[in-house]
């Protein structure tokens, strides 16, 4: 079993899981083009190496240790999307065939240089969200020097609008430019504030949330740029 | 003992209450409303206190003192290069901590300083009790708590600022520190900063570099360029000790500074438990609710305007229609009496039955609508809606009030955070139906076609807005923002402030509107004594009578309401003799006026401030283009109405 085939089932997994579907041996064939029996072995085998938790007929989940990997995966694949879509001009369809090719050969360090130069993207060329990487910053300025081995963070960080609503979180990380952190800042959203999760607007509406006792409606484009910690 | 005259400022994040202070203490009646970005210009007014003269003015309402948007840049160069005698900086009791960063950033500045601690009522009801003593002690200047709504404590206020002009206190020399290693490096930097004599506070410029602040950059480096590379290390030597840019970690430790002054000030008694306009707040962005209670909310505004507006118009009417017997009756039919009747009574007593039933009421339900605080969740609600046209939720808000009046709704958009958005917003916001036009709508076509075609011209015309936003959108250059917005707490309107508001816009109204009715119908009856009326349909006629199917006399009308809407429709009563419009229109033909109406050219109030904010082309291609485009769209709608048979 080769890294790259692991890595394309994790990625299609991590892709199901995001679009809230069920995660079963069909649908996963129907997207990868093969035949339900070889996905079948296949999901048995990622089971056993502990990247997913397999009941046969019933469907699969990540585990922590599957999430983690698809979405480093999904992150290079959908920064060489925008790469390739944005500064080489390539079609989109043609860039995410040409993505899915590249992203089991490239670099850590080079995938980050990719962010830095395309400017901290926040999605694909489809819209879909670029995962955070692991990279142990607050905010994506102090990132910019290179740094030969760095620091990660010590747990994965989500979105904050994939928080329920009524949960409180601890913000780790803003991503964007200084424009960016500095509106947030000024309302107070300053990384390690404790913020509570209100409400989120139906079909990509604004997000409330509720720091230093004030409540704040945040436009989910803004919303994307915060990560946080579950607490 | 001689007067003095002492200039104060008022200052403070968005919604605190500032421009409540402003109105109590000028007797002014500066817009106020339960919304973040009302004030979008200073205002000034003066009060006279013992034995001085106050000149008092209104800031914007900002979070910070740096200058990502035009109203930080306005009000930081007001107390930065004017430097009034004592800035009032209003604080919400209820958001101690989110407030003090903002107060923090004024002593920074060395002003001198009074805070006052408003809305304490409503903090002392959720079970916040400051100690304003401690909390003056701790910032080092005076605090005054008080209750804007009711006027109590801002005696006091005024009295305490005076005092500190009198003393003409030495800039505060207590402002709060920062980090041992921050401290250390702004010193540094302003011992440099001090022999470049800005004219500004050290101190104050040294933090301001370290944060990199454009426009301080700009002016400390073209005097002193070789100051740049000191900042460039020290700004370095920060961002390394905290993994996070100077800016940042400046804010952050402003944070701290403020969270430990309102902790060491501030107890809370009750645990909080959710009030009712907590429940009521999470029930109103509910992503079902939420958008029930709005279509509720609108439906039935609009429902209670337009039936009150008829009954009393019908009210109305019935009681003038004996007048003009009366009035020709006692004064005989000369053509004294006849100019005299058409000219002046007439078109006060059309005003009076046409235009104020509709008015009254909507400038009721906006001012509630307003001072509620449900406008930002409405903004809240659309905001996905929105970006569909290329702006965020935050311009419904100019949009809602476009329909009361397009003038306001225009200087609204100034809460918009960039030029293409606000221009986007004002140009859509003209084609909001404002109240004037709504007079014409329900007064036309609601009265005399029925409610739902009235129903189905408003939403034609939010189907037209979205069209015209998708495509303005496209066309105009520019990137969109995300939406960053405050949501205030839940207030029940006064109904003091509600009688008020519509009292002052109802006085506007009247001032303005009615003269001009008077006005447009004395030449309306000259042009038709010297007899140029027909010259002017003939001119017209192509337009009017083969094109949208109207009969030739609109075009007077049309013409005259550019001056204000409901004018058409006066004139119109007066064009044809009879405000009964049914025996001289038929169905199609008011839908037609209406929607004309509706769209073409925004009136000369509006187009003013198009040009004060975006010059005269532009605000000229706004007006020529929706001329060109009611036009347009009139004539097809005329074509698709002959299509039915039912009218």
């Amino acid at each position: 079993m080769s890294t790259s085939s692991i890595e394309e089932y994790l990625q299609t997994l991590y892709t199901l899981e995001e679009e809230g579907k069920p995660a079963t041996t069909t649908e996963v064939a129907k997207r990868l083009g093969f035949a339900p029996p070889s996905v079948t072995e296949m999901l048995t085998r990622l089971a056993k190496e502990g990247y997913v938790l397999y009941e046969p007929y019933r469907g699969v989940t990540l585990t922590d240790e599957g999430r983690r990997l698809a979405r480093k995966i999904t992150r290079k694949h959908r920064i060489l999307e925008r790469f390739l879509h944005d500064i080489l001009r390539i079609r989109k369809d043609r860039a995410h065939r040409e993505a899915c090719e590249m992203e089991h050969a490239l670099s850590d360090a080079a995938e980050n240089g990719l962010c830095k130069m395309l400017r901290y993207p926040d999605t694909c060329p489809d819209g879909k969200p670029i995962p955070v990487c692991d990279r142990n910053e607050r905010n994506c300025v102090t990132c910019e020097p290179a740094v030969e081995s760095p620091k990660l963070r010590p747990q994965p960080l989500l979105p904050l609008c994939s928080i329920r609503p009524g949960q409180r979180a601890i913000v780790r990380f803003i991503r964007g430019g200084r424009m960016a952190v500095k509106r947030l800042y000024d309302l107070g959203v300053t990384t390690g504030i404790q913020i509570q999760l209100k409400s989120c607007a139906p079909l990509g509406g604004p997000v409330e949330i509720t720091v230093r006792g004030s409540n704040l409606a945040i436009g989910r484009g803004l919303a994307a740029k915060i990560f946080v910690e579950e607490c | 003992m001689a007067e003095k005259t002492i200039k104060i400022a008022l200052a403070g994040n968005a919604n605190v209450g500032k421009s409540v202070i402003f109105n109590h203490l000028t007797g002014l009646h500066q817009h106020i409303g339960n919304w973040p970005g009302k004030t979008v210009e200073r205002a000034e007014g003066t009060l006279r206190f013992g034995d001085y003269t106050i000149d008092v003015i209104d800031l914007p309402g900002i979070y910070s003192l740096s200058t990502y948007s035009l109203e930080e840049l306005i009000s930081r160069e007001y107390i930065a290069l004017e430097k009034p005698d004592v800035i009032i900086n209003v604080v919400d009791a209820t958001l101690l901590e989110r407030n003090l960063f903002f107060t923090l950033q004024l002593l920074e500045l060395e002003a001198p300083l009074v805070v006052a601690l408003n809305q304490i009522d409503v903090a002392t009801k959720k079970g916040i009790k400051i100690d304003h003593e401690q909390l003056g002690k701790l910032l080092g200047v005076p605090v005054v708590p008080c209750v804007a709504t009711r006027g109590s404590g801002l005696d006091d206020l005024v009295r305490k600022a005076i005092e500190v002009y009198e003393r003409q206190h030495p800039p505060s020399l207590h402002y709060p520190r920062f980090g041992l290693e921050i401290e250390e490096r702004i010193s540094e930097l302003a011992a440099a900063v001090e022999q470049a004599d800005t004219g500004y506070p050290a101190r104050w410029i040294a933090i301001k570099l370290l944060e990199r602040d454009p426009e301080v950059e700009k002016f400390v480096y073209s005097r002193r360029p070789a100051i740049a590379e000191k900042v460039n290390t020290l700004a370095r030597e920060i961002d390394r000790i905290h993994s996070e840019p100077s800016y940042a970690v400046i804010a952050s430790e402003r944070y701290n500074v403020a969270n430990q002054i309102a902790r060491q000030s501030l107890t809370v008694v009750s645990p909080e438990k959710p009030s009712w306009d907590e429940r009521l707040a999470s029930l109103t962005v509910h992503r079902i609710w939420g958008y029930l209670i709005m279509a509720l909310v609108m439906a039935s505004v609009f429902y209670g305007i337009f039936s009150f507006g008829d009954y009393a118009s019908s009210l109305l009417s019935n009681m003038f229609g004996q007048t003009r017997t009366l009035f020709f009756s006692t004064f005989g039919t000369s053509l004294v009496a006849e100019f005299a009747w058409d000219g002046l009574i007439e078109g006060v007593i059309a005003g009076a039955t046409i235009a104020l039933p509709y008015i009254i009421p909507f400038y009721v339900a906006l001012s509630i609508l307003e001072n509620s605080g449900y406008l930002p969740r409405v903004a809240f609600l659309m905001d996905s809606a929105m970006h569909k046209i290329g702006l965020h939720g935050k311009a419904f808000i100019p949009l809602m009030l476009g329909y009361g009046c397009c003038v306001p709704g225009c200087m609204a958009c100034r809460i918009m955070e960039t030029e293409k958005e606000r221009f986007l917003a004002s140009f859509l916001t003209t084609l909001v139906p404002c109240a004037a036009r709504t007079v014409v709508i329900l007064g036309l076509v609601g009265a005399y076609v029925g409610i739902e075609w009235a129903l189905f011209l408003y939403a034609f015309d939010l189907l037209l807005i979205l069209i015209l936003g998708r495509l303005a959108f496209k066309v105009l250059p520019g990137e969109p923002v995300g939406l960053i917005m405050e949501m205030p707490s839940y207030k029940l309107p006064s109904l003091e402030v509600t009688v008020k508001q519509t009292w002052f816009r109802l006085e506007e109204f009247v001032w303005v509107a009615f003269p001009l009715m008077v006005v447009g119908n004395l030449v309306l009856k000259t042009l038709r004594f010297l007899n140029v009326l027909p010259i002017l349909e003939q001119a017209f006629s192509i337009i009017t009578v083969s094109w949208l199917g109207l009969p030739a006399v609109t075009v007077t009308p049309l013409i005259f309401g550019v001056f204000r809407k409901e004018l058409t429709l006066v004139m119109l009563a007066a064009l044809v003799g009879t405000s009964n419009f049914a025996t001289v229109l038929t169905g199609p033909q008011m839908i037609v006026f209406a929607a004309v109406i509706m769209l073409y050219v925004p009136c000369v109030a509006t187009i003013a401030v198009l040009i004060k904010q975006f010059g005269y082309k532009r605000a000229l291609a706004i007006t020529f283009f929706e001329i060109g485009f009611a036009v347009f769209v009139g004539g097809l709608l005329f074509r698709a109405l002959k299509l039915l048979p039912l009218l």
